[in-house]
């Protein structure tokens, strides 16, 4: 199987769904002639004209509900978020009227938009563009939400998004777009909801979505070679639909559960999965569930420190030897 | 009222014949005119029921009445074809009658019925049908107005030779989402007529205490086409939406109309209605520039009604209103069953459904 970036599958799910549909459009910010500003739509331009790649000014509540009312009326817009960050600009838009149009319709509307681009710290630009609003946008019912962590998930899940009739929100991450994975040439789809576990284990496991994911199953590798601790990972890859069976099914096997996310603690998606688990598997728990988020404040600039505010590996390390003390 | 005089503005004189000499309302036919007449009264007689059914707490929540300001759904929504499409505020009543919606449903949705447009769930605000093109209904300021602008791009896009009308109020346009639809509109050439329905007030602020300027000439930096006109006479709204309409459907350019018109009741309702304005304004406005009136009196000059017959159609309106009032009372509420259906097109198309996982928390 090739090996690509997880920007190259990400521009391959592009390229496939627009050659697919002639009702996919892709809009935002840089994303045709400068070639994305993260590169990930390079080179759409050239193959598929202005009309299907088209660049926006910065306007994103302007954009965004430009897309949401093309959607409204049977386009498949891909909107470009040049940083999930920016979402708080569109707010509005995106969580009152794409969340709530087919609702408040009594189901007479549709709104078949993606929005994505990349939602996460680690890369030293600040608090105000390292938000992660997975949680905050899950919290509203009529919207989905996605965060791969691999070339493989992103390309089929983000295949399965744009052809997804609700809006789904589809959260990247900058510190991923290098990574390289194995990616089939033939054609596949992720469906939207279905967790994957990254790595099996017997003592503990480690719930985690997006880059948290790859953090943790560094964690698991030290674990297991130098502590004998057999960890095993479960990747979400969807937030809402959430994959309840496979997380219930790993924590009745393992018996113990870190919940580890770049997100802030407070009504984070640890917090809705520690629910699910004493509400459902009570019984099963050898220990509290404990949990790894990012350290609670803003996101902090400090190169150095910010890495140790987001969960490194060495800090899921230390949590999963005190789970297993 | 609070706005300047047609003497100082730049809103054009009228023709000497009147606008209905003008080509969308010369063309217009003995029936057609009145059809005009009759929504304006539907629309009436709907929100005066919807009204007393407010009164009567048969009604929850906001109930924003369009009494005063029907010239402008009725003109503007009559001159649409089958690519046309209109999206509005929350004062969205009289466009709803407008765009051909019956009063039963509308009715059963003020009253939380299952019935309902919306099926009880979006309430007065949320009125949509989008096999009329009517795209709501949208709840907060400014908000559906970009929705207007993509309406416009989809229609451009898949080369559909129609027009988007985005209503919008008055106290709208100093929403940046407003802005941000202009210049994206005026950027890619898209055929949306953004109508402003200026009565005034935006809630309990006049116009001068609230915006800087001429409404729609704002248009001017974005280069964006503008006009101004009267609302209360619905030849002179059909006369000047029409210039813009062709100039979307046929040049897919977008335009800016300011259309000056009142309502007579408050904000909503609910809201007090005596603290900014006093009641002679109200009056003057009602004695003088009534657009039921000023038509009715056009239609009667014109040979086109009688007083006999606009009687008629009025009774039959109020009947009418009376008849979907009475349908939105036997009606059922939706059930708790109800509430989680309509969220996801996956979850209610199961056959289709290809996620997996949950999507309903408790």
């Amino acid at each position: 199987m090739p090996l690509i970036t997880y920007r190259e599958a990400i521009r391959h799910a592009l390229a496939e769904e627009l050659q697919r549909d002639p009702n996919v459009v892709v809009l935002g910010e840089e994303v045709a002639q400068f070639n994305g500003a993260y590169k990930v739509t390079e080179g759409l331009l050239e193959k598929f004209g202005p009309k299907r790649i088209v660049d926006t000014p910065i306007s994103e509540a302007g954009f965004i509900g430009m897309g949401i009312g093309a959607s409204m009326l049977g386009l498949r817009p891909v909107m470009e978020l040049m940083f999930w960050s920016f979402y708080s600009v569109a707010f509005d838009q995106i969580l009152n009227n794409a969340a709530n149009v087919r609702y408040m319709s009594g189901g007479l509307i549709n709104c078949p938009i993606v929005i994505r681009g990349p939602a996460n710290g680690g890369t030293n630009v600040g608090a105000t563009h390292s938000h992660t609003p997975e949680n905050i946008c899950a919290n509203h019912p009529g919207v989905k939400v996605v965060c791969p962590a691999t070339a493989y998930d992103a390309k089929g899940l983000l295949k399965s998004a744009i052809r997804d009739n609700d809006p789904v929100f589809f959260m990247e991450n900058t510190i991923l777009y290098g990574d390289k994975g194995e990616v089939p040439e033939e054609e596949y789809l992720i469906p939207l909801g279905l967790a994957d576990i990254k790595r099996a284990g017997a003592d503990l496991t480690i719930v985690a979505h997006g880059r948290a994911v790859i953090n943790s199953l560094a964690a698991a590798e030290l674990l297991q070679k130098e502590h004998d601790i057999s960890v095993e990972v479960v990747d979400l890859r969807s937030i809402r639909p959430l994959d309840e069976e496979t997380v219930l099914a790993s924590v009745r096997k393992t018996h113990r559960v870190l919940l580890v996310e770049e997100n802030k603690p407070f009504c984070g998606v640890g917090a809705q999965l520690a629910y699910l688990i004493q509400d459902q598997a009570f019984d099963d728990l050898d220990a509290p569930i404990k949990r790894v988020s990012a350290i609670d404040a803003p996101a902090i600039y400090s190169p150095p420190l910010e890495a140790e505010q987001l969960p490194s590996p060495q800090r899921i390390l230390k949590a999963a030897i005190a789970l297993l003390d | 009222m609070t706005k300047k005089s047609s003497a100082t503005d730049d809103k054009p004189d009228a023709p000497a014949a009147g606008y209905g000499s003008a080509p969308a309302n010369a063309s217009l036919t003995r029936e057609q005119k009145i059809e005009c007449f009759r929504i304006m009264v539907r629309i009436r007689r709907f929100e005066e029921r919807s009204l007393r059914a407010y009164q009567a707490k048969k009604i929850g929540g906001f109930l924003h009445l369009y009494i005063g300001q029907e010239a402008v759904a009725a003109g503007c929504c009559s001159l649409m074809g089958k690519d046309d499409h209109v999206i509005t505020a929350y004062r969205d009543h009289g466009h709803a009658i407008a765009v051909g919606m019956e009063m039963k449903p509308l009715m059963a949705e003020l009253y939380g019925k299952a019935t309902g447009c919306s099926k009880g769930k979006g309430g007065s605000m949320h009125f949509f049908d989008p096999s009329r093109n009517y795209w709501g209904g949208h709840g907060i300021v400014g908000g559906q107005v970009p929705l207007g602008a993509g309406i416009a791009y989809a229609l451009k896009y898949k080369g559909v030779k129609g027009a988007c009308m985005a209503f919008m109020g008055d106290g709208a346009v100093n929403q940046g989402a407003v802005h941000e639809a202009y210049n994206l509109a005026a950027l890619w050439q898209l055929p949306v007529i953004f109508v402003i329905e200026n009565n005034g007030y935006s809630m309990g602020t006049s116009q001068a205490r609230s915006s800087a300027g001429e409404l729609a000439r704002r248009g001017e930096g974005y280069g964006i086409a503008w006009g101004v006109c009267d609302g209360h006479d619905l030849y002179e709204v059909r006369a000047t939406m029409d210039k813009f309409l062709k100039l979307a459907r046929e040049e897919s350019k977008p335009a800016i109309v300011e259309v000056r018109t009142y309502r007579y009741r408050g904000h909503s309702v609910a809201d007090p209605d005596n603290t900014y304005r006093a009641k002679l304004e109200i009056e003057e406005y009602r004695k003088t520039k009534d657009p039921i009136q000023v038509f009715q009196n056009l239609l009667i000059a014109e040979g086109v009604l009688d007083e006999a017959q606009a009687g008629k159609i009025d009774a039959e309106a109020r009947a009418e209103a009376d008849t979907s009032a009475e349908f939105a009372e036997a009606s059922p509420y939706p059930t708790v069953e109800d509430i989680t259906k309509d969220v996801y097109w996956e979850v209610d198309n199961p056959a289709e459904k290809k996620s997996q996982g949950r999507l309903f928390f408790d």
